[in-house]
């Protein structure tokens, strides 16, 4: 009993100083700083939820910017201002031509949208092994970019959607990541965790233990896409502008450098690895421009990636949760005595 | 010739060799038997160079010369004179048997001899000549025995190490594999035969070795071990 | 047959003998050491800007194929060598990562070097000209990159099937213990698949750039991925299989442009992509594959 209540402490104690530090930050530090903690906290949210799908179970899916883009031109659509809709979007049937939603009714649409969309997508690929579902999965980021690159009467394809309401602010993306790391940490410390674990390790003896292999796995893979889905719309309005290719390999390549990093079912992990490369993705932009060497910081988050998967690859904190650093903490006490 | 000192070997987390010593003489059939999980396997692959020795030595000593096989890559293992019948024999299916004889010679270097070597093992296996042409993997399992071992003759060893040759074959398949060992032997090639059937191998072997969690607990001529009240209760299926 | 139909297959035949080649080369890999190579169409782009830089050197146009050849065999090896090397032995997801990581650092690479503005890059004029085929005409740059397709995998079925080196790498691809324990050197014969296989990369990125036009650091994605999709096709770790499957998607992507009205035509990469999934699903094998591994 005592450490649940404990557990609760902690976590409302972390909560609070977070929004402390969202207050501070809001009041203190400039627009575009604000912006930067806005996509950091985004990507946290993006890089936790794929820690469900990818490290706990085990599914090495590369769809979230496909869900992401879902979820953003829904979202998207809903919100953009009337006056302009008719002639933006010319095929949008006049019911929705006529509408103009708030954030929240508008991403939570987004994001059913993606979550549908996975679902459909999870009876089909999920049964797929290993990188055969990673390449299946990349393949969906590419046949979503096709088909809204092509119904440019509803999304005007590849000349994108510029002037979308910036309505997105640090509060509401911090209470949406609190929300996604909640989530994951619960489902990684109760028992749907532990079958995703046990799936992710040896699947066949998690079936002769009864999990329901499938359920699981597309459980993983709708909840990573519905946190997508959030995130993409959580992004659009935060920087007003999306083509059909916002969200693409790339962008799949660097969540997933994050997960690995920070550890393979590591929630903590995830967080630190997230904050850290978004920071520094963004720290390296003016340098790209002076040497007018763009891309470089791709190039050192990919080298980073190669060197830590030969020297240590189990990530920062591997499967745990970094622990073993208060465990020290912990144990100097005793120790002494 | 070989001469095995004091062995520990890891697998993963798993000490399986914890300090193995034995010895083959030249010319003679040296057999290593024993339960599943004993490392018997492990000790073979070792000497073949494809598991790390963590201590210990492994000696071979030929022609006068004598060398440290230690951690030599298995390539030069073979060069050596050492060759290996794998278990389970493991031929490669998607090759036709004539390629599988021909990919056993491949380290040597002189390759005029190639076809009277392959006449050879056709002599010795008149069935895989009838086959020749056929993939690997469409032989029966005593078919790919006998595949297998022409394959390891391809290399010309001079030290032939054969991992259960018995396993899943019928008794008069075994016998014939047998013999067929018995008559390289004498033809001049060393074998070190491991067994999990201890009565066919204790009869065809000068000297004997019976392994035990990693440990030799047994050793002695091939008539003894098969005296041997022990041997007999535990491998041999005597009542005392 | 009328000019069009003509040409609708050459360029089906055509686009299906780029793919081959790149897919040739995968399926050679991935045969080996059982991982997609995902800097394989990258190796594609680095024969495209090696062919480029060539040309601009002033090198004479008989020479430029051999050293683009040999600028394959390079890339490969490096590719080998600085991440499949240290890698091996590691679980299959590990390998996908680095791979991934690695076409990234290429591409990228290249962008930060060369800038991501697509070069100009022209065959000579005498590529231009039209053969007559019955009562219409083809050009002969198509005819070129067919012919020297087919020469190509003729050559290395030749090395695969006819070779000692051709049966180390078959016996590796198979059993890489065993066949270390005939005496195999694995190390060279792996890097020997990726130098074989790398080759015809750059020499399909040589082909490339001289049909489009156009080459750019990130060109070799697509084809790369397309590539994958065409082995799995074909039936992967298998020559035959990744020529079928490459001549398969370049025919089919050539006839869902040609067959629909043109408003579809932009779906074509949806269409390959949706190939891969159902392909996958009902087909695990391919059409000419084996079954030696789960993947569904």
């Amino acid at each position: 009993m005592r450490t649940i209540r404990r557990d609760w402490l902690a976590g409302s104690a972390l909560i609070a100083l977070g929004a402390v530090a969202v207050a501070m930050i809001e009041a203190l530090l400039s627009d575009y700083l604000v912006t930067l903690a806005c996509i950091a906290l985004i990507y946290v949210m993006l890089t936790v939820s794929l820690q469900v799908t990818n490290g706990l179970t085990g599914l090495f899916s590369l769809g979230h910017p496909a869900f992401m883009t879902i979820g953003a031109y829904v979202a998207a659509i809903l919100t953009y201002p009337t006056q302009r809709k008719g002639f933006m979007m010319p095929d949008l049937p006049p019911w929705l031509a006529t509408q103009q939603w708030d954030l929240l009714p508008a991403m939570l649409i987004g994001a059913a949208a993606a979550t549908l969309s996975a679902v459909i997508v999870g009876f089909c690929v999920l049964r797929l092994k290993g990188h055969y579902l990673a390449v299946a999965t990349l393949g969906l980021i590419i046949i979503v970019r096709v088909v809204i690159n092509n119904l440019d009467g509803y999304t005007r394809g590849g000349l994108g959607l510029s002037g979308v309401a910036r309505l997105t602010d640090l509060w509401w993306v911090y209470a949406w990541t609190v929300l996604a790391v909640y989530v994951a940490w619960r489902i990684k410390h109760a028992s749907l965790g532990r079958a995703m674990l046990a799936i992710r390790e040896n699947e066949m003896a998690a079936r002769c233990m009864g999990i329901d292999v499938f359920r699981t796995r597309l459980l993983a893979f709708v909840l990573g896409a519905f946190f997508a889905g959030i995130a993409g719309a959580l992004m659009v309005h935060l920087v007003s502008v999306i083509t059909p290719g916002s969200y693409g390999i790339p962008l799949a390549f660097n969540l997933v450098v994050m997960v690995v990093i920070g550890g393979t079912g590591s929630i903590t992990g995830g967080i630190v690895a997230a904050v850290a490369i978004s920071l520094l993705g963004e720290a390296l932009k003016p340098f790209e421009e002076t040497l007018e060497l763009y891309g470089l910081s791709q190039v050192l988050i990919a080298l980073g990636l190669i060197l830590m998967l030969r020297l240590r690859p189990q990530g920062l904190f591997g499967s745990g949760e970094g622990t073993y650093l208060l465990g020290r903490a912990r144990r100097a006490p005793q120790a002494a005595t | 010739m070989l001469e095995i000192t004091d062995l520990h070997v890891r697998r993963g987390a798993t000490h399986v060799l914890r300090g193995v010593s034995l010895a083959v003489g030249e010319g003679e059939i040296a057999t290593l038997i024993g339960p599943n999980g004993a490392g018997k396997t492990t000790l073979l692959l070792t000497i073949s160079g494809l598991l790390p020795v963590q201590s210990g030595a492994v000696s071979y000593r030929v022609d006068g010369e004598e060398r440290a096989l230690g951690n030599l890559p298995a390539e030069r293992i073979v060069a050596a004179g050492i060759v290996q019948c794998p278990e389970g024999r493991q031929v490669f299916a998607s090759l036709t048997v004539r390629e599988n004889l021909l990919v056993g010679a491949y380290r040597r270097r002189a390759r005029d001899d190639l076809r009277d070597d392959l006449e050879r093992c056709y002599g010795l296996f008149p069935i895989l000549r009838a086959r020749q042409a056929l993939s690997a993997g469409s032989l029966s399992g005593g078919e790919q025995m006998m595949l297998a071992i022409g394959r390891a003759l391809m290399a010309r060893p001079r030290l032939l190490l054969l991992d259960e040759p018995s396993l899943g074959l019928a008794p008069q398949v075994v016998e014939t594999i047998l013999d067929t060992v018995l008559e390289i032997n004498r033809a001049g090639t060393t074998v070190l035969l491991v067994e999990q059937n201890a009565e066919l191998a204790l009869e065809i072997a000068d000297r004997g070795y019976v392994m035990e969690t990693g440990r030799i607990v047994h050793a002695g001529t091939g008539e003894a071990l098969l005296d041997d009240p022990a041997v007999k209760q535990a491998y041999l299926g005597i009542a005392p | 047959m009328s000019q069009y139909y003509l040409q609708q297959l050459i360029n089906g035949l055509m686009l299906g003998s780029l793919y081959a080649l790149v897919a040739i080369g995968f399926s050679m890999i991935y045969g080996i050491v059982r991982l997609i190579n995902f800097a394989h169409g990258d190796v594609l782009m680095i024969g495209a800007f090696a062919t480029l830089a060539l040309v601009a050197a002033g090198t004479p146009w008989l020479l430029v194929a051999p050293v683009v050849l040999l600028t394959g065999v390079l890339a490969g090896i490096t590719i080998e060598q600085a991440v499949f090397r240290p890698i091996r032995g590691a679980p299959q997801v590990t390998g996908f990562i680095a791979t991934l990581a690695l076409s990234v650092m290429i591409e990228n690479g290249g962008v930060m070097l060369l800038s991501p503005q697509p070069r100009n890059f022209l065959f000579p004029d005498v590529m231009r000209t039209r053969v007559p085929i019955g009562p219409a005409t083809v050009s002969l740059t198509d005819l070129v990159i067919i012919a020297t397709t087919l020469v190509l995998a003729g050559v290395l079925v030749l090395i695969v099937r006819r070779t000692r080196l051709g049966m180390a790498m078959r016996a590796t691809a198979e059993n890489l213990p065993v066949a270390r324990l005939m005496g195999i050197n694995v190390n060279r014969t792996i890097m020997a698949a990726f130098a074989l296989g790398s080759a015809l990369a750059a020499i399909a990125g040589l082909l490339w750039g001289g049909r489009f036009g156009q080459i750019d650091p990130l060109m070799g994605l697509a084809p790369g991925l397309k590539a994958f999709v065409a082995c799995v096709i074909g039936g992967v770790g298998s020559i035959g299989g990744a020529m079928l499957g490459g001549y398969l998607l370049g025919l089919g992507e050539v006839l869902f442009v040609g067959l629909l009205p043109p408003e579809y035509s932009g779906y074509r990469d949806a269409f390959v992509f949706a190939t891969l999934i159902v392909v996958l699903l009902v087909l695990p094998n391919g059409l000419l594959g084996r079954s030696e591994e789960e993947r569904a």
